[in-house]
């Protein structure tokens, strides 16, 4: 697969699973593993550009796709706007579900460059906070989207 | 020193925008600061326990029972021990023929480690694997063979002391029944007095309250990794715990290690809610393995073992009543309570308070008496009961008062409102000492009452409510307003298994003007390395940026009883600001020497010491550190070096309180409950960062919702537990929540150095009965006057065909 643009190549029991891949095999942990039933979400990753919950996913399925976690959010050093809302705006408390969290809002908005307060409940709601009460969640996506309409993106050509 | 007055608005929670920036500009201390944690957490390299992967590092994974209660006939490991990756399976015979197959709990009751004679709740360790990696030591466990005899469990508490129920502690030396212990507080004979005289002369109001069984389920389940060093001996525990001190000496005393050859290390914590605080069989699992096997081992848990076996929280059915005149002045407040304690007593409270601080139950009314009676009996289900940031059963007490004292609105028929405000305790009496023994320091209760209401709108609320009653539509306002005790605490009579509850701090200030602040609590989320930099930066005027906070590690901390009941900065928080004082002093006798001047004539402002009358000559706390450690003399009899160290003793607890209005909407088809909205006005006293005093509420407003709207752990007859994993134990999501709304006043405390209360628990505390008040005020068309907690669709709408029957 590819992950964050390196690509790699393992030969991996065909039951593991992909959070479990990333973690121990990988050695990227900042994608946390926290209820095995899809109901928690600190687990989400991109496949694809499509937000997963990498404790349902094997890991075999993700061989030959684009995965991104959120150690793919930094570009050479510069933070990605929503890593920058949630530091503003109180956005993580623990720390846990954050990776999570981030990777969900960092979709939702290259979908969705402004989305109301009820829009951004809807896309974190198959996520679980226990510390924040969610509300500097939606603050810090907030304020990633107001930053990023008054500061233009340039899109490289690849 | 900063001490705002009484009362003052502060610090306004503002919304951050890219184009506005709310952060206190100031240099040094208090004031709406960015987390120095944040960093690290958004990049995804914090270090949490399971991150943690040593060379030759192994895997443990822990076999537990299908039955609430059975005796183990026999148990058959050679299948798992054959497994190719598997290097050791171990039994509670195993343990035993180690002594160590008991260990203490922190309430002086013992808990099996792996179950010997016989299972006491479902899902009790019973064997445990170490395998090379996770998967294998999983599937070792499916070829371990145990017989189990079955036994009756005991799983309805009101049935736990029947003369005929099962004794589940047959291994308690000439135990003959399922008592845990008794409790009692207040003054019984008064209590009564006053009640006789109100069945007289005025109004009696009781109830049957109960508050379920619920888990914090933080997001990160509990594990460690244990390494123990072949030739040293010594032992590194990575470890999930919110108290590492605590945790080093009781394994000192279980595993009968020297103290000093145990080094625990709390790293990123992901949510502790109290859950990590107990000490769990598989931490001792972890570290027996790693002694027997000489390699690093891991134990972590999945979800369903964090939700089934690990720290409850609650379970208390209790019987509330008040006296009162007719014109709604509370007299007196009685209670008897039956708390489920599960199969082994791991609360983990005080020493000398087995109902934790429940006897706060008195709340913030000034009243003539009360009086509380306690049996706690043992049940096949899981123990703990301290945890989900209550307080050590502070939740209780206040849903329990905050409940009753709708009901006496409702038989009043007065508003809710009116009726806490004609009661509170007036500020003029503090501090207040209650009717159960305990001296509120300092409140000022009626502004912040008021300002919740006015944040509200309640009048305007309560004429929109009469009008959708009128439509046949159901909209409730629920108050609840509470105050707390919290910051144990006072070492005179509060310790855990004798360790007196005391904090310590140390504080070195390095040549260039940096420093380092070493603590003995161990934040999960509450940003400690932020606050304490900034309580530091308050009294020495060194920048926070310049402050390292070490914490979480036993070798580079000195001893403290860590972070749980709220009360880092009561206890710690003091220590940190005492020793930076202790610090001042000294740079102050090192600046009268380079100033020329007596000491006395040396004053001291945000980092600078100068000369009274003279505000040129002056030098910088930077300036003194490289003198502390320079050449040249220093004013005789001063050591060198610019650092210092002490250990808090408090000598109160803080109270800390706060009114709370929530709004629901209730569909009446589908008995849906919809929190509307949702006002929080707290009083932590002064504040030091109040961006993270609003993350703190939030999260336990949120957590409030949950245990009153769809939160519970349950159990069917046979003890089977019900709600293993995230899709039946239900947590709030975004969607379940409004967008919280906070305010606060600042009363701060007397006693506390800068002024500061407790703050991690106050909204979980404060908010379900606000929520569940709600609930009920909703349904008054219905004749409701009390619902039990978790009102779900099911069983609103149960409540509302007039068949509401208690959760357990």
């Amino acid at each position: 697969m590819n992950i964050n643009g390196d690509e790699v190549t393992r030969d991996i029991e065909p039951r593991t699973l992909l959070v479990h891949h990333i973690r121990d095999n990988l050695g990227l942990t900042g994608t946390h593993w926290g209820c095995d039933t899809s109901n928690c979400g600190t687990c989400v990753v991109w496949v694809d550009e499509e937000p997963v919950k990498s404790c349902t996913t094997l890991a075999a399925m993700a061989g030959g796709h684009d995965v991104r976690t959120v150690e793919g959010m930094e570009t050479d050093g510069v933070l990605d706007t929503v890593q920058e809302g949630f530091i503003q705006c109180h956005g993580l408390q623990c720390g846990f579900c954050t990776p999570g969290m981030m990777m969900t809002a960092r979709a939702l908005l290259d979908r969705n460059p402004d989305p109301t307060e009820a829009e951004i409940r809807e896309a974190i709601s198959g996520q679980i906070c226990r510390c924040t009460g969610y509300s500097t969640i939606v603050r810090s996506i907030q304020w990633a989207a107001k930053k990023e309409q008054e500061t233009p993106v340039e899109v490289s050509a690849s | 020193m900063t001490i705002t007055e009484p009362g003052v608005e502060e610090n306004a929670n503002a919304v951050p925008t890219p184009d506005n920036n709310l952060n206190d500009q100031k240099p040094t201390g208090f004031g709406r600061m960015l987390r120095k944690e944040d960093p690290r957490l958004v990049r995804g390299l914090g270090q949490f326990c399971d991150d943690v992967e040593l060379p030759g590092m192994l895997h443990l994974a822990i076999l537990r029972s299908p039955m609430a209660h059975a005796r183990i006939v026999s148990i058959d490991k050679t299948a798992a021990e054959a497994h190719p990756k598997v290097k050791a399976v171990i039994t509670g015979a195993d343990l035993a023929a180690q002594n160590l197959a008991w260990m203490p709990t922190l309430s002086n009751d013992v808990q099996a480690v792996l179950a010997t004679d016989k299972v006491r709740f479902q899902h009790q360790e019973v064997a445990f694997v170490v395998a090379e990696d996770r998967y294998s030591a999983r599937d070792a466990l499916e070829l371990i063979d145990v017989e189990y005899e079955w036994i009756d469990p005991v799983i309805d508490v009101r049935k736990a002391l029947d003369a005929d129920a099962p004794i589940i502690r047959d291994d308690l030396e000439g135990k003959t029944n399922n008592h845990c212990f008794e409790w009692e507080a207040g003054d019984k004979d008064a209590t009564d007095a006053v009640f006789a005289d109100a069945a007289e002369n005025g109004i009696i109001v009781t109830e049957d309250i109960v508050y379920p069984r619920v888990h914090p389920a933080p997001m990160e389940t509990c594990g460690c990794v244990a390494d123990v060093e072949r030739v040293s001996g010594k032992l590194t525990l990575w470890s999930t715990t919110q108290a590492p001190h605590a945790h080093r000496t009781v394994y000192a005393l279980v595993a009968g290690l020297p103290e000093h050859k145990i080094r625990i290390i709390a790293p990123d914590i992901g949510g502790g809610f109290g859950n990590k605080v107990p000490i769990y069989p598989g931490y001792v699992c972890a570290i027996v393995a790693s002694l027997v096997i000489g390699k690093p081992v891991k134990w972590m848990e999945d979800r369903t073992e964090n939700l089934v076996s690990t720290g409850f929280a609650r379970d208390y059915i209790m019987r509330g009543e008040i006296a009162a005149t007719k014109d709604g002045k509370i007299r007196a407040i009685r209670t008897n309570v039956l708390a489920d304690h599960g199969a082994f007593n791991g609360t983990a409270a005080p020493v000398k308070y087995p109902a934790g601080f429940f006897g706060v139950f008195t709340g913030s009314y000034d009243i003539e008496a009360a009086h509380a009676h306690m049996d706690a009996v043992y049940t096949n289900k899981a123990p703990g009961g301290v945890a989900y940031a209550c307080s050590f059963r502070i939740t209780e007490a206040v849903y329990l008062i905050e409940r009753m004292v709708d009901v006496l609105a409702y038989d009043l028929e007065m508003d809710p409102a009116e009726l806490r405000l004609k009661n509170f305790i007036q500020p003029e009496q503090f501090p207040y000492m209650s009717k159960t023994g305990w001296l509120y320091d300092s409140g000022d209760y009626e502004p912040a009452m008021r300002k919740a209401m006015d944040m509200i709108g309640y009048d305007e609320l309560r004429k929109e409510q009469a009008d959708k009653r009128e439509r046949g539509e159901l909209m409730g306002i629920g108050i609840a307003f509470f105050t707390e005790a919290v910051g144990a605490g006072p070492r005179k009579d509060m310790d855990i298994l004798g360790l007196g509850m005391a904090d310590g701090c140390e504080l070195r200030v390095h040549p260039t003007g940096k420093a380092v602040v070493r603590l003995s609590v161990k934040t999960q989320g509450q940003g400690h390395e932020t606050t304490f930099a900034q309580i530091v930066a308050e009294e020495i005027g060194i920048p926070p940026e310049d402050i390292d906070v070490v914490h979480g590690d036993t070798d580079n901390t000195p001893f403290g009883l860590g972070t749980y009941g709220s009360r880092s900065t009561p206890v710690s928080g003091a220590a940190a600001a005492l020793v930076a004082r202790k610090v001042r002093d000294k740079a102050q006798i090192i600046a009268s020497g380079m100033l020329e001047a007596s000491v006395a004539d040396i004053e001291y402002e945000a980092g600078t010491f100068r000369v009274k009358g003279d505000p040129e000559k002056s030098v910088t706390i930077q300036d003194i550190a490289m003198k502390a450690h320079g050449a040249g003399d220093l004013p005789e009899g001063l050591e060198g070096g610019l650092e210092a160290q002490i250990c808090y003793n408090p000598e109160n607890l803080t109270y800390p309180f706060g009114a709370y209005i929530c709004v629901v909407d209730i569909d009446s088809g589908t008995a849906e409950v919809k929190v509307r909205r949702f006002v929080a006005v707290d009083d932590c006293g002064t504040q030091i960062n109040p961006m993270i005093i609003e993350g703190q509420v939030h999260g336990g407003l949120t957590d409030g919702v949950g245990m009153a709207l769809m939160e519970m752990i349950s159990f069917d007859d046979e003890g089977n537990c019900l709600s293993g994993s995230l899709m039946d134990y239900l947590i709030p999501t975004a969607m379940e929540v409004p967008d919280w709304e906070t305010g606060h006043t600042v009363t701060p405390s007397p006693h506390h150095p800068i002024g500061a209360k407790g703050i991690g628990e106050s909204a979980t505390v404060g908010s379900p009965p606000a929520v569940v008040n709600a609930v009920v005020d909703a349904l008054k068309p219905y004749g409701i006057r009390h619902a039990d907690m978790p009102l779900t669709p099911s069983r609103v709408w149960e409540t509302m065909q007039g068949n509401h029957t208690p959760p357990i």
